[in-house]
């Protein structure tokens, strides 16, 4: 599955710029912790999270997720993007849960 | 081939230069995309506890034929128990730290988890050294 069609069944909003849509989607990973994302995450997941420092640009790169989707109507502030931008991380934001966006993933994934 | 990086103490928005640089050197060189992850994870924590911990430091990261070793060296406090900071969950962070995400306690135990082989020499007052060893 790739970002965009990701981005089109769970009508996310795209915070970045980078290009996105031919990136591909093979798994998910929600976690605040960074440490404990950094350790688990695994490459070409969805990283579904609330938190939203600067760090989170960081461990997205070094873990190659495909991507960061932040929840619950959490934004990223300027400074994020611009980071995200510079390193090529794409961040996605929903108003929905964790729990909804995970199961949405899930039933698309497996179809 | 070596790389040196200068860790600033206290700047989490650089937090992962040292990290992502020596990634993009790795992939340059066209080395196993597990092993890059492995070293990658491994790094990151330890330039989050130079940070943390250290007030600073500096990162060394060699690549030879058949390993990669990363040594970061700080002038912090030093570690008065090694096998209690060894344990998963267990971490001095303060309270502003864990609400940037950091402190669960899972720095030192990642390190080790994703590389072949860890040192630590440290001792109360006399900073930390980490060494990070992965078999190519």
């Amino acid at each position: 599955m790739k970002i965009s069609e990701l981005v089109k069944k769970l009508d996310l909003t795209v915070l970045t710029d980078s290009e996105y849509s031919d990136r591909g989607i093979s798994g998910c990973y929600i976690g605040d912790l960074l440490s404990w994302v950094m350790g688990r995450a695994q490459s070409g997941d969805v990283w579904i999270t609330i938190m939203n420092n600067i760090n989170i640009v960081a461990v997205a790169a070094l873990t190659d997720c495909a991507c960061i989707l932040l929840c619950e109507g959490v934004s990223a502030p300027e400074n994020i993007v611009n980071k995200a931008d510079e390193e090529g991380i794409i961040i996605l934001q929903s108003e929905k849960t964790a729990y909804q966006l995970a199961c949405e993933l899930s039933a698309e994934i497996q179809k | 081939m070596r790389k040196h990086y200068t860790i600033s103490g206290e700047d989490f928005s650089a937090a992962g230069e040292a990290s992502s640089d020596f990634k993009a050197v790795l992939k340059k060189l066209g080395i196993d995309p597990t092993v890059i992850r492995r070293i990658s994870i491994a790094m990151y924590e330890a330039e989050i506890n130079t940070i943390i911990h250290g007030g600073g430091g500096e990162c060394d990261a060699e690549i030879s034929g058949k390993s990669i070793c990363v040594t970061f060296r700080d002038n912090g406090p030093g570690i008065p128990d090694v096998n209690l900071a060894m344990q998963e969950g267990w971490s001095t962070a303060g309270e502003h730290i864990r609400e940037l995400g950091f402190g669960a306690g899972m720095g030192l135990p990642n390190m080790k988890k994703y590389t072949d082989d860890m040192t630590i020499d440290t001792a109360p007052g006399q900073g930390t050294t980490i060494t990070l060893i992965i078999n190519l």
